[in-house]
């Protein structure tokens, strides 16, 4: 039996596929599937719907029995309680401080570790590479939850408990994880040959990485990074056991915070919900097209 | 220019994998030199530790005089073209082709003089002022050969440069690459896993297995007689056929009575296996002078040939290569006659050429 020689060769040039026509269906079939999106919609969107409603109605009509959807007197007293409390600012825009401090420090920490990290394990031959990139993501299989006791008391030992910090590096190492499997995927696809005459012609192979490969790689670095971000910026378990003074909590266990005691600002509630997910929405609307493209950069064989 | 020089090449990864377990190569200045083999055979490893890309674990490399062992690749004076042409993305061709040299820290005259010159030399002109997104898959590997060519290095390492070529772009390359070896007289190592590149490329061809060299000849000698089992299956399409032999009488005989003149100094009490071409064979009408009965069990009709396969003594592999206007019928006895002169003999246990 003779080896294939030609295995390797494309077979002829791609030719231009253009979508088949809708097979059967036309307008019955278009109807009902606005109508089941349309559906869909409204039970998706209407916590969010009803949670910007609240808070910008005023507080009677808030608890007004039956609900008001349409006739309501708009105010943004919410708003500014959520920023503003009597002698300054309130506690709440303190914990928002908070969350960008962490969240941001904790993404930046995450991408500079594994960036080079996804890198190192894309290009070299590591000793048991397989069964290290397993290990680090079995860090990811188990929730938080699972692990917040004894990272508690560890953090006792060490002084980390109620400090920023100690948010900051429980965060960096659950996004570490991540960082590195989604990179790896997007550094895979960029061919080692640019580093390869890179260093043919004259830099040094961290240069090569630098110059040539992480260029290439901004796209998936923004993809990844928002994913992290949004990590950080919700993340409610760490951060509800590990910090309890005002000065160090973040935005979600003090949102969770509001509720409770005797009566519930639902107003408040709203608006505090509606500042924290803007950020996120915000960040996620500008690299769109980066997420796309890092969701379906890994699925295409180059 | 330079001949390169690889002496007892030994490649471990840290997991433990063999990629090249003992490779020497003697490469002349000025050659063409091909390193074929399936994939996997080490091939490209022995080339980027020729490159600097790869550290071998032991072993020496020597480029000219030099013994470059501890020279990062881009002291080693040598350009390399890739199977993903690997041109820089966010370059147009003219910088592209520049980029080597302006880090070399040459003067700017200079350098255009040379990209212009090595533009010229692979017909770039309307190209330079194009990004590689813009070129054709062809386009960009002239643009790597072109960006190969400006730094005239001391030898050109080419790993598998036209894989991701369609065929008739490169039939054309082939051609392309050939003369402008010859121009320019530089020393290319060349690594395919394609024979017919190979053997219509190279001045010498070494054909690697498992890390290791089967053997390394002229493309006729490695065609004529392979100097294993492996590469007798491996040169040539179809293949060597591989018939079991003995001794008798003073000539080789095989099962179905194929008569053979052995090649001098054959060892008597081995197991043997005789290497026949497909075109030393000839299909004749059943009891034809000096034939052998034989059975057609299928044939191929490739145009300008044909490739009948016949049962030839319980041996249902036998393939032969016959003209278009010698017509038999599957299932059809015939004769089988060999017309070809003394054949390469293999020994079954070592699988190595004997005589």
């Amino acid at each position: 039996m003779a080896v294939s020689v030609d295995e390797a060769v494309p077979t002829g040039p791609v030719r231009d596929h253009t979508p088949p026509a809708r097979r059967f269906g036309g307008r019955g079939r278009s109807v009902l599937e606005i109508a089941l999106l349309t559906v869909l919609a409204v039970v998706m969107l209407f916590p969010v719907l009803w949670m910007i409603e609240t808070s910008i109605k005023e507080n009677r009509d808030v608890y007004a029995i039956p609900a008001k959807f349409f006739d309501f007197t708009v105010t943004l007293d919410h708003f500014k309680d959520v920023f503003i409390a009597s002698g300054g600012r309130s506690a709440l825009s303190v914990s928002f401080l908070n969350s960008v401090v962490v969240a941001g420090v904790s993404t930046v920490l995450a991408t500079v570790l594994g960036v080079p990290a996804a890198w190192a394990y894309s290009r070299f031959a590591v000793k048991a590479k397989k069964d290290q990139l397993f290990f680090i993501l079995s860090t990811r299989f188990m929730p938080p939850v699972v692990v917040v006791i004894p990272i508690f008391l560890m953090y006792r030992q060490v002084g980390l408990i109620d400090t920023k910090l100690g948010l900051i590096l429980i965060y960096t190492a659950f996004n570490v994880p991540f960082t590195i499997w989604m990179m790896k995927g997007f550094v895979d696809e960029v061919p080692a040959e640019y580093e390869d005459a890179a260093m043919l012609d004259g830099y040094t192979r961290l240069q090569a990485f630098w110059r040539f490969t992480l260029p290439l790689l901004v796209p998936g670095i923004a993809a990844t990074a928002v994913f992290a971000l949004i990590f950080s910026w919700n993340e409610f378990v760490f951060a509800i056991f590990l910090t309890s003074s005002d000065d160090v909590r973040t935005a979600p266990p003090a949102i969770a915070g509001l509720i409770g005691g005797t009566t519930v600002d639902w107003g408040l509630v709203a608006a505090a919900s509606v500042v924290f997910a803007l950020p996120v929405l915000a960040f996620a609307y500008l690299v769109r097209k980066h997420l796309i493209a890092g969701v379906t950069l890994g699925a295409v064989r180059r | 220019m330079a001949g390169i020089e690889v002496t007892a090449l030994h490649k471990r990864y840290p997991d433990g994998t063999v990629a090249v377990d003992h490779v020497d190569l003697s490469i002349g200045d000025g050659e063409l030199f091909v390193m074929l083999g399936p994939s996997g055979c080490g091939k490209t490893t022995t080339l980027r530790a020729i490159a600097g890309l790869e550290r071998q674990t032991t072993g020496d490399i020597r480029i000219g005089d030099t013994l470059v062992n501890d020279l990062p690749p881009a002291e080693r004076d040598i350009a390399m073209v890739f199977q993903f042409y690997a041109l820089y993305p966010h370059l147009r061709t003219r910088d592209n082709l520049a980029f080597p040299l302006r880090a070399e820290g040459l003067p700017k005259a200079e350098v255009r003089e040379r990209v212009d010159e090595a533009a010229r030399l692979m017909r770039l002109g309307p190209l330079l002022d194009r990004r590689p997104r813009r070129l054709s898959g062809g386009e960009q590997q002239r643009v790597a050969l072109a960006r190969a060519l400006v730094r005239r290095p001391r030898a050109f390492l080419m790993d598998e440069p036209l894989t991701n070529l369609d065929a008739e772009l490169r039939a054309d390359m082939r051609t392309e690459i050939k003369h402008l070896q010859g121009e320019l007289g530089t020393t290319m190592v060349y690594v395919t896993h394609d024979q017919v590149e190979a053997m219509s490329l190279g001045h010498r061809i070494a054909i690697l297995n498992k890390g290791r060299v089967e053997q390394i000849g002229t493309p006729l000698e490695v065609y004529d007689r392979p100097a294993s089992l492996f590469c007798a299956a491996f040169i040539g399409s179809p293949p060597m056929n591989l018939i079991e032999v003995e001794v008798a009488d003073g000539k080789l005989r095989s099962k179905g009575g194929l008569v053979l003149t052995p090649p001098p100094g054959l060892p008597r009490d081995r197991c043997l296996v005789a290497g026949v071409r497909p075109e030393a064979l000839e299909v004749t009408e059943p009891g034809a002078e000096r034939s052998v009965p034989a059975r057609v069990v299928s044939a191929e009709w490739l145009g300008d040939e044909i490739i009948y396969v016949v049962d030839h003594g319980g041996q249902r592999d036998v393939r032969v290569r016959m003209p278009p206007t010698v017509r038999f019928a599957a299932d059809a006895p015939v004769g089988l006659r060999h017309t070809g002169g003394t054949p390469a003999v293999y020994d079954v246990s070592t699988e190595e050429l004997v005589a």
